[in-house]
C-alpha cells in the first residue's frame, strides 16, 4: 500500500474510532436525561461562537499542550510518567515562591526566572521517578503516581500554612492561597478583556524544540533508541538508565512550567484545584496527538474545547460537566482500540477482505515480482522492484485497491 | 471434529496478493495419505503464507483448498483443527508458566467442563499419544522447565491430542541442536507410517532425510517438484536460489599466529550466568588478527555469557579480556565499541536493531555521536541518508526504502543491515553469534563470504554457532565448549563431524 492510501485508511479508522466515541457519549447523554444533540451542539460549537470562548481555549491548551510534550518526552524514551499532576503542583510552588521572594527584580529577569524555577520544581519530583526507576528498578507508573499524592498533600500544606497569604487569616476569609505575585512577574495578556497570554508563545516555541531535541539531535535520537529498544539501545552501547534519568527530568520540567505558566499567566497566585486534572488529560493529550508535537498542539486546542465545552453543558444544556469526563474516557478506549485495526496484519487483511466484498472492485493484474522475493540480480527477468522506485509505485497504486496494509506484509510473509 | 478423516489434500490455483506483493501466485500442490512433503524455499519465497492459507488464516484471493476431493473453505484456524489439520509454528505456541497438561488443554474443547478442567482425561490423552508416537513428556512439567527440543516434543503432543491426522511443521528444526534434531527426524520418520506431514525447511539435509517428495516455492510459484531421492541437496539448492550455491570455505593456511597474544585475547573469563551459577568457568582463548575461531557447543553452555561479557553486557567476575592490548574486562560497553569491538548479537531483532528506527537509523545506531553523524548534538539527516544508500548497495539490503522500518524486513535483511552496520565502522574483532540462524542459503551464502572477506583483511572473529557445517567451513580453529570450560581446541582441517558432536555432548577422551 503506498503512503496515500495508508493515510487515508488510517484516517479512515480514525473517524471511525471518533464516531465510536460519540456514540458512546450519546448513550451516556442519554441516560442522564440529557438532550444528546444539544449537548453535542454546545460542546463542540459554543466556546467558539465568540471571541472570549476561543481565548479560553487556548487558555486551556497552553498547560495541556505543555505537559502532553513533556509526557510524549517520556513515553518516547520508554518511560510511562502518570505524575505530571504532581510535577506541575512541585512547579508551581517552586515557580510562586521564586517570584513572591524576589519582588524587585525587572521583568526581564523574573518572568524567565519563575518559569524556570517551575521547570527546576518539576524536573526534581519527575527526576525523583527517573531515578528510582535507573538505579533501583522501581516501576515508574506506581512512583509518579504514588509521588502524585505526596505532591498533592505537600501543596495543600503549604498553601494552608507556610505561604498562606497572611492577610487571608487577619482579614480575609481564610482561603488557603498565596499572596499575589508582583505585578512584573506576570505574563502579560494579549488580547484585552480575555485571559489569553504570552503563555501560548512559550508553549508554541516549545513545541518546535520537542521536535528538534527528538528527532533531529544525538541525545533525542538515542532517548527514542532506548525507548523504542532498550535492549537493543543498551547493545548499541548507548547508557539507557542515563537517557531515563534526563528523559524523566524534562518531563517533570515540562509539567513544573506548565504550572509556572499557568499561574503567571492566569491565576497570579498559587491557589488550591489549579490543576484541575490537567496532569491526567495531558497524558490523553499526548495519546491523541500520537506523541508528536504536530499531533500534540491540535489535539491540545481539541481537548481545550471539550473541557470549556464541558463546562459550558453544565450551564446550557444541563449536562454534569463530569459527563464531559465520559466522553474523554470513550475517545481513550476509542483510540486505543483503533491501534489495533492499524497496526495488526490480520485484522488488515480481514478489513480489507470485508470492504472489498462490500465494494468489490476487480482484482488488479498480478504484478510480475515482489518487494520481499526480489530476487538476485542475475535471476530477475525483470528489473528488481526494490531498486525502481516508479514500477514499485506504479504496482503499488494497482494493488492498493481496497487492499490490506503496506509495510506489514513483509512481517506477515515471515 | 466430526469430519472424515484426510485421505487427500489439495490446493488447486491458490493465489494471494499483498500490495505490491504477489506472495502465492497459481499454487498447485497436492498431498496424499502417509507421506511426507517438503515445501521449501528461500525466506519470502510464500511458504508461510500458503501454510497460513491453508489454516484459515489468512483468505486466498484466488483457487481452492480441496480435501478428499471436496471444496472447503477455512474461516479461521478453528475450522481447519476440525477437519484435521494441525501446525506446529517455527515459534512455540506454548503458555511457558503453565503445565503440559495445562498447554494442551487449553484447546481440548472437550475437556472444558462448566467450572472446571478435565485434567484426568487430558492426561490420559497425552499418555496415549505420547505412547503411540513414541513421543515421552512429563504431563506435569511447566514448560520453562524444559529444553527447547522437549518444548517441541509438547507442541507435537499437544497438536496430536487436538485430532491432528495431516501436520505442518513450519522450520520445525530451527531452534534445536544437531542432536535434537537427528531425533525429530527419525521421530517423525516413524510418525509418517500414521499421519501426513508437510515439512517446511531450508536445510537440504534435513529434506533430504526425511521427506519423500519435496516442492520448491520461489517467489511464490512452485518451480519444482519431484521426489526427493532422486537429486542432491546441491540440484535442491540451486533450483531454490534459482542460481548455483556454493557456500564458501576458509583456507587457514595463511594465519599468522607469531604473538603470543592473540589481537583479541582472553584469559581465564569467569562470568556469572543470569542466575548466579558459573556460567564461565576460566575461558582462555586467543584469537589472532585475520583468524576465524568458531566456537562450537549445545545452546547455553555460556556462549551468551561469554559474547556479552566480551562485548561489556555483562561484568566479569575475574579474568582479563584485551583486543589489541588494551584490557576490557568490565568496561563499558560504550568503551569496548570504540576501542573497535564489533558485534552480532544473538537476538537479531531486539538486541541488532531496534525494530521501529528506520534502516537508516539503525545504520547508524552505535555511532550517532560521531562527528560523521551530527555536529554540535544536530544530527546530519543528509549523511545519514547517503551513508544508508551506500551501505544498501554495498551489503544488498533488499528494502523499499531506507526510510523503511528495519524490523518490517525479513531476517536475512535484517541481519544484512546489522552486519553493514558493524562491518563499516572497520572493527578490530568481531563476535559474530548465531549469524545465519534461521536465514535462507542465498543470504548465508553472503553471510559467510562477508566475514571470510573481513578475515582476510586482519580482522580477528569469534564465531558463535550451533551449526557444526558452519563451523567447519569456516573457521581456522575451532574451540567446544561444554559447561563454561573451552574443553579442547582443534584446527578445523581436522575437526569431523562426529569428532566435534562427541565434544560437544562433554565427552573429551577418545
Amino acid at each position: 500500500m503506498n503512503k496515500s492510501m495508508k493515510l487515508a485508511y488510517n484516517t479512515a479508522i480514525v473517524v471511525a474510532a471518533a464516531a465510536a466515541a460519540m456514540i458512546i457519549g450519546a448513550i451516556v447523554f442519554a441516560a442522564v436525561g440529557a438532550d444528546i444533540g444539544k449537548a453535542y451542539t454546545v460542546i463542540l460549537t459554543e466556546p467558539l461562537k465568540d471571541m472570549m470562548g476561543i481565548t479560553e481555549i487556548v487558555v486551556r491548551a497552553i498547560p495541556l499542550s505543555l505537559i502532553a510534550l513533556g509526557i510524549a518526552i517520556a513515553f518516547r524514551s520508554g518511560i510511562l510518567n502518570i505524575g505530571a499532576e504532581g510535577q506541575m503542583l512541585i512547579g508551581i510552588l517552586a515557580s510562586s515562591a521564586t517570584a513572591i521572594a524576589l519582588p524587585d527584580m525587572p521583568k526581564i529577569i523574573i518572568v524567565p526566572l519563575a518559569v524556570l524555577a517551575g521547570a527546576a520544581g518539576g524536573a526534581l519530583w519527575g527526576g525523583l521517578a527517573g531515578f528510582l526507576k535507573a538505579r533501583l528498578g522501581v516501576n515508574e507508573i506506581l512512583s509518579t503516581v504514588m509521588l502524585n499524592y505526596i505532591a498533592a498533600q505537600f501543596y495543600t500544606f503549604l498553601l494552608r500554612g507556610p505561604l498562606m497569604d497572611p492577610e487571608e487569616l487577619v482579614t480575609g476569609s481564610g482561603t488557603p492561597q498565596t499572596v499575589r505575585i508582583p505585578r512584573q512577574a506576570w505574563l502579560d495578556r494579549i488580547i484585552p478583556g480575555t485571559r489569553l497570554h504570552t503563555g501560548v508563545f512559550i508553549a508554541l516555541a516549545l513545541a518546535v524544540l520537542v521536535f528538534f531535541l527528538l528527532w533531529r539531535t544525538s541525545v533525542g535520537f538515542r532517548m527514542r533508541a532506548a525507548g523504542a529498544e532498550a535492549k537493543a539501545a543498551r547493545y548499541a552501547g548507548i547508557h539507557v538508565e542515563r537517557y531515563l534519568i534526563l528523559a524523566m527530568l524534562l518531563s517533570g520540567a515540562f509539567a513544573g512550567m506548565a504550572g509556572a505558566v499557568e499561574i503567571l499567566g492566569v491565576h497570579r497566585r498559587a491557589i488550591e484545584g489549579v490543576s484541575g486534572g490537567y496532569g491526567f488529560t495531558g497524558i490523553v493529550v499526548a495519546l491523541f496527538g500520537g506523541l508528536h508535537p504536530a499531533g500534540i498542539v491540535p489535539a491540545s486546542l481539541f481537548f481545550g474545547l471539550l473541557l470549556l465545552g464541558a463546562d459550558m453543558t453544565q450551564r446550557l444544556a444541563d449536562v454534569p460537566a463530569n459527563m464531559v469526563l465520559v466522553l474523554q474516557g470513550a475517545i481513550i478506549m476509542a483510540i486505543v482500540s483503533a491501534r489495533q485495526f492499524m497496526n495488526n496484519p490480520y485484522v488488515q487483511d480481514k478489513v480489507a477482505r470485508t470492504l472489498l466484498r462490500w465494494f468489490g472492485k476487480p482484482e488488479p493484474p498480478a504484478p510480475p515480482g515482489s518487494i520481499e522475493a526480489c530476487p538476485d540480480p542475475s535471476d530477475a527477468p525483470s528489473p528488481c522492484l526494490a531498486d525502481d522506485p516508479e514500477a514499485l509505485a506504479k504496482l503499488q497504486a494497482q494493488a492498493a485497491v481496497g487492499s490490506g496494509e503496506g509495510t506489514d506484509t513483509t512481517e506477515a510473509q515471515r | 471434529m466430526g469430519h472424515e478423516p484426510i485421505r487427500s489434500l489439495e490446493l488447486r490455483g491458490i493465489t494471494k496478493r499483498f500490495p505490491g506483493i504477489l506472495a502465492c501466485d497459481h499454487i498447485d500442490l497436492s498431498i496424499g495419505e502417509h507421506s511426507v512433503r517438503a515445501l521449501v524455499g528461500e525466506n519470502g519465497a510464500g511458504k508461510t503464507t500458503l501454510m497460513n492459507i491453508l489454516m484459515g488464516l489468512y483468505q486466498p484471493d484466488e483457487g481452492q483448498i480441496l480435501i478428499n476431493g471436496e471444496e472447503i473453505r477455512f474461516r479461521s484456524p478453528n475450522d481447519a483443527f476440525d477437519h484435521g489439520i494441525g501446525m506446529v509454528h517455527q515459534h512455540f505456541m506454548l503458555v511457558q508458566n503453565m503445565t503440559v497438561v495445562e498447554n494442551v488443554a487449553l484447546g481440548m474443547k472437550s475437556s472444558h467442563r462448566p467450572f472446571r478442567l478435565d485434567e484426568a482425561a487430558v492426561r490420559k490423552r497425552i499418555l496415549e499419544v505420547s505412547e503411540k508416537h513414541e513421543l515421552p513428556v512429563n504431563p506435569d512439567a511447566l514448560v520453562w522447565q524444559l529444553s527447547v527440543g522437549e518444548q517441541q516434543r509438547v507442541e507435537l503432543v499437544k497438536t496430536l491430542c487436538l485430532g491432528a491426522r495431516f501436520l505442518i511443521l513450519d522450520e520445525p528444526t530451527s531452534a534445536l541442536t544437531p542432536q535434537e534434531t537427528d531425533e525429530l527426524i527419525e521421530l517423525l520418520e516413524k510418525m509418517s507410517g500414521e499421519l501426513s506431514i508437510v515439512f517446511i525447511s531450508h536445510k537440504l539435509h534435513e529434506v533430504k532425510a526425511l521427506s519423500d517428495t519435496v516442492s520448491i516455492l520461489r517467489r511464490g510459484r512452485i518451480v519444482f517438484e519431484g521426489r526427493t531421492e532422486n537429486h542432491s541437496p546441491a540440484e535442491l539448492a540451486a533450483l531454490m536460489t534459482g542460481h548455483e550455491v556454493e557456500l564458501p570455505r576458509v583456507d587457514s593456511t595463511v594465519v599468522d599466529r607469531s604473538d603470543a597474544r592473540g589481537l583479541l585475547s582472553i584469559r581465564e573469563l569467569r562470568v556469572r550466568g543470569d542466575r548466579g551459577n558459573l556460567a564461565l568457568d576460566g575461558v582462555t582463548l586467543d584469537i589472532a588478527a585475520g583468524e576465524i575461531v568458531g566456537l562450537a557447543g549445545v545452546s547455553g553452555n555460556g556462549q551468551r555469557e561469554l559474547a556479552e561479557a566480551l562485548n561489556g553486557l555483562r561484568k566479569p567476575e575475574s579474568g582479563s579480556i584485551t583486543l589489541d592490548g588494551v584490557e576490557m574486562a568490565g568496561s563499558t560497553a560504550r568503551r569496548i565499541i570504540d576501542e573497535g569491538m564489533g558485534y552480532i548479537p544473538e537476538d537479531r531483532n531486539t538486541e541488532g536493531i531496534v525494530p521501529s528506527f528506520s534502516v537508516r537509523e539503525n545504520l547508524v545506531l552505535k555511532d550517532v555521536g560521531e562527528k560523521a553523524w551530527s555536529s554540535g548534538g544536530f544530527l546530519r539527516l543528509r549523511q545519514i541518508a547517503k551513508n544508508a544508500t551506500d551501505l544498501r548497495d554495498r551489503f544488498d539490503i533488499r528494502c523499499p526504502s531506507t526510510d523503511t522500518a528495519a524490523g518490517s524486513l525479513s531476517g536475512g535483511n535484517i541481519q544484512k543491515v546489522i552486519l553493514a552496520r558493524e562491518l563499516a565502522r572497520g572493527p578490530k574483532a568481531l563476535v559474530s553469534v548465531y549469524p545465519t540462524r534461521g536465514l535462507d542459503m542465498g543470504a548465508e551464502e553472503f553471510i559467510h563470504k562477508q566475514l571470510l572477506a573481513r578475515r582476510s583483511e586482519g580482522v580477528a572473529i569469534l564465531l558463535i554457532s550451533e551449526e557444526l557445517e558452519e563451523i567447519m567451513n569456516l573457521s581456522d580453529r575451532i574451540a567446544v565448549i561444554y559447561k563454561g570450560k573451552i574443553l579442547r581446541i582443534v584446527p578445523g582441517k581436522s575437526a569431523t563431524k562426529r569428532s566435534l558432536g562427541l565434544l560437544m555432548a562433554g565427552v573429551s577422551d577418545e
